[in-house]
């Protein structure tokens, strides 16, 4: 894998969708060809994007690594860079600089059960594991995806948990806390669905990705279900500047979040993220 | 100071200034009294140097008094220590152009550092620059505008005689001797300076000035204020067992109670020799077509460090405290193999309100572990 250097790379806007009304995808492509050849990341890693002349951002890498195309971000339109993002349009540039992080437990993951818990944005984060998994299909048993949302017009991607539900042994279960008249699936928090959700206690891997008290929630639904604690895995965020452990300020405990994480097994971070001010 | 140790009279310090230009060390530092404290500024003659200066430091205070004698290292430390010079406050890490056609183009805006060599350097600076190595050198992304900056120095240490009221070194296990960290190593005597080499730089700097042996008397007479420096120094941090002790105190009531007194200033963050914590930033030129990334210090203590974009992960003071203290004297044993205290007693001397980071230690380990 290319080590990410100090600077950032141009990458090209080659598509973009507004999945919501302040949630939109953009699918860039390094411009050097030397770098998109050489350029490989893995599930639940991310890029620092840079806007010019406002400054950089982590954002997690949604595309299938083993897609050769474009790389695809799902970003929510929250501070000054992403506000900015948010108005590139597609032949615009930016910069980008990746990728970093420890991603997802796949080879632990591989053989096993798989759940997938997230809740709002936190869905884009493991689609590309999500990807990974089902293109090797044979590779996992069970897959359990869950996915819960503020609001029913938070939804995003719709289609494709729809497609995802038709493949074999693969439970889809979408919760909103606020259900709108079209809005077919479940009303409540994440955790309701976890009530309906396939979770073999043997051999399962649960990911979990989104807000902390959702996470936090669902953990001891899951360790009730006989969950592994060992094989339980979360993708955690906070404030990163640097990308790289150098800046600080993403320190969890001794842990450095860019770099350490933001994936962790649950026993290696539990102490820290049940306190307050860390 | 070793066996091979040489003696400078005081009368010909300023060769050591003037062997160290020979060897192409074209700025020179040494601590210069400014401000009100002691800085590190360019020097060309010994007598530039604190001649007679003490330091009076007390929690929340510093002050510099004129005496009597020819010393000039009879004092503990100034506001400053390394830091400034390897991780630099503020500055331009890389800049964007952007083409009138919309292509965007990186360059690094590093610069070749000039030779420095610095004289009179602590015992606890070298140790905290040893411990900022490990952060920007020594993990997975070494950082090059450190690296090159180190690379660039060269450390004349000097032994502590004159500890503040302040300084724990002792304790921290970091002074007051110069022993590790330095090209070269000094130790101040009435009629002059003992010199030893510490890397083969500081050798070949030796051989220059071609000076005679320091005698067994002068030895002793180093080691005898060396062990005054150790003795004298009454603030310890506790010894064993710190940082699973602060761990299992994380809900104890003292914590509020420091929370009350701390300004969330962040002085003891910007004088502290390890901390490295910095926030990045841009500046565009105003015609558009470029911009300056740039990193400046931070602190733990300001609201933006944990800024989450819908909310701040330590948004009192409190907490915030919590993060410094636990970070600096525990989580550090685990990100760097030891403290992040080097024992220089900063954080008491320019913390405005004078909260000592010795006496909240053992504060906290005095409370019962949490339930």
């Amino acid at each position: 894998m290319r080590e990410p250097t100090d600077l950032p790379w141009e990458a090209r806007i080659t598509s973009r969708v507004q999945e919501t009304r302040d949630i939109f995808s953009v699918k860039l492509e390094l411009v050097d060809p030397g770098i998109r050849e050489t350029y490989r990341s893995y599930p639940g890693q991310y890029n620092m994007l840079y806007l010019f002349g406002v400054g950089e951002v982590p954002i997690s890498i949604v595309s299938d690594p083993d897609d050769a195309g474009p790389l695809e971000h799902t970003i929510r339109a929250v501070g000054r860079v992403t506000h900015g993002l948010e108005r590139l349009r597609v032949g615009d540039t930016l910069g980008l600089r990746g990728p970093y992080g420890r991603g997802w437990p796949l080879q632990a993951a591989q053989g096993r059960n798989v759940v997938v818990i997230s809740g709002g944005l936190g869905c884009a984060p493991v689609v590309s594991m999500i990807r990974y998994m089902l293109r090797r299909r044979d590779d996992y048993g069970q897959i359990t995806i869950l996915q819960g949302v503020k609001h029913s017009n938070d939804l995003i991607w719709r289609r494709q948990y729809q497609e995802w539900e038709k493949i074999r042994d693969v439970q889809v279960l979408l919760a909103s806390d606020q259900g709108g008249p079209q809005w077919p699936f479940s009303v409540g928090n994440v955790t309701v669905l976890m009530e309906k959700a396939i979770i073999p206690p043997e051999d399962t891997v649960a990911v979990l990705c989104g807000p902390e008290p959702m996470m936090k929630a669902a953990i001891p639904r899951l360790l009730e279900r006989d969950v592994d604690p060992f094989h339980i895995w979360l993708s955690i965020e906070r404030n990163m500047q640097c990308g790289i452990g150098h800046c600080g300020h993403c320190q969890v405990g001794p842990h450095f979040i860019c770099q350490d994480g933001p994936v962790f097994r649950y026993p290696d971070i539990a102490d820290w993220i049940d306190r307050e001010g860390f | 100071m070793d066996e091979h140790s040489v003696f400078l009279p005081r009368a010909e310090a300023t060769r050591l200034l003037q062997a160290l230009k020979g060897a192409g060390f074209d700025r020179i530092l040494g601590p210069v009294a400014r401000e009100g404290t002691l800085l590190f500024q360019p020097v060309k003659r010994w007598e530039e140097l604190p001649m007679g200066i003490r330091d009076v430091q007390q929690p929340g205070s510093y002050r510099l008094q004129q005496q009597e004698g020819s010393r000039c290292f009879a004092w503990a430390n100034g506001a400053q220590a390394l830091k400034p010079l390897t991780f630099t406050p503020r500055e331009i890490i890389w800049r964007a152009q952007r083409s009138v056609e919309g292509h965007l183009s990186f360059e690094s805006a590093q610069e070749s550092p000039e030779p420095t060599a610095v004289v009179g350097v602590r015992a606890c600076d070298l140790a905290a620059l040893d411990l900022q190595e490990r952060h920007f050198m020594h993990g997975r992304f070494p950082d090059p505008w450190f690296r090159k900056r180190r690379e660039a120095l060269f450390l004349v240490g000097v032994s502590c005689s004159h500890p503040a009221d302040t300084c724990f070194c002792a304790s921290t296990g970091d002074g007051p001797a110069i022993t590790r960290g330095h090209d070269l190593g000094m130790a101040e005597l009435d009629e002059g300076y003992l010199l030893w080499a510490g890397t083969q730089a500081g050798r070949t700097l030796l051989e220059r000035l071609d000076l005679d042996e320091a005698t067994a008397s002068q030895r002793r007479a180093v080691e005898k204020e060396t062990h005054q420096a150790t003795v004298t120094q009454s603030r310890t941090l506790p010894g064993r067992h710190l940082k699973q002790g602060l761990y299992e105190r994380l809900q104890a009531g003292h914590w509020a109670d420091v929370g009350e007194r701390c300004l969330s200033c962040g002085n003891c963050t910007a004088v502290c020799p390890t901390c490295f914590c910095h926030m990045e930033m841009d500046e565009p030129a105003l015609n558009g077509g470029t911009s300056e990334h740039l990193r400046q210090w931070s602190s733990c203590f300001n609201a933006e460090h944990s800024f989450m974009g819908h909310f701040v992960v330590r948004s009192d003071t409190r907490l915030r405290y919590r993060q410094w203290l636990t970070h600096k004297l525990g989580s550090w044993h685990e990100q760097y193999g030891r403290s992040g205290c080097v024992g220089c007693g900063r954080c008491i001397t320019w913390c405005p309100v004078g909260i000592d980071i010795t006496a909240e230690a053992h504060a906290l380990l005095q409370e019962a572990p949490d339930a």
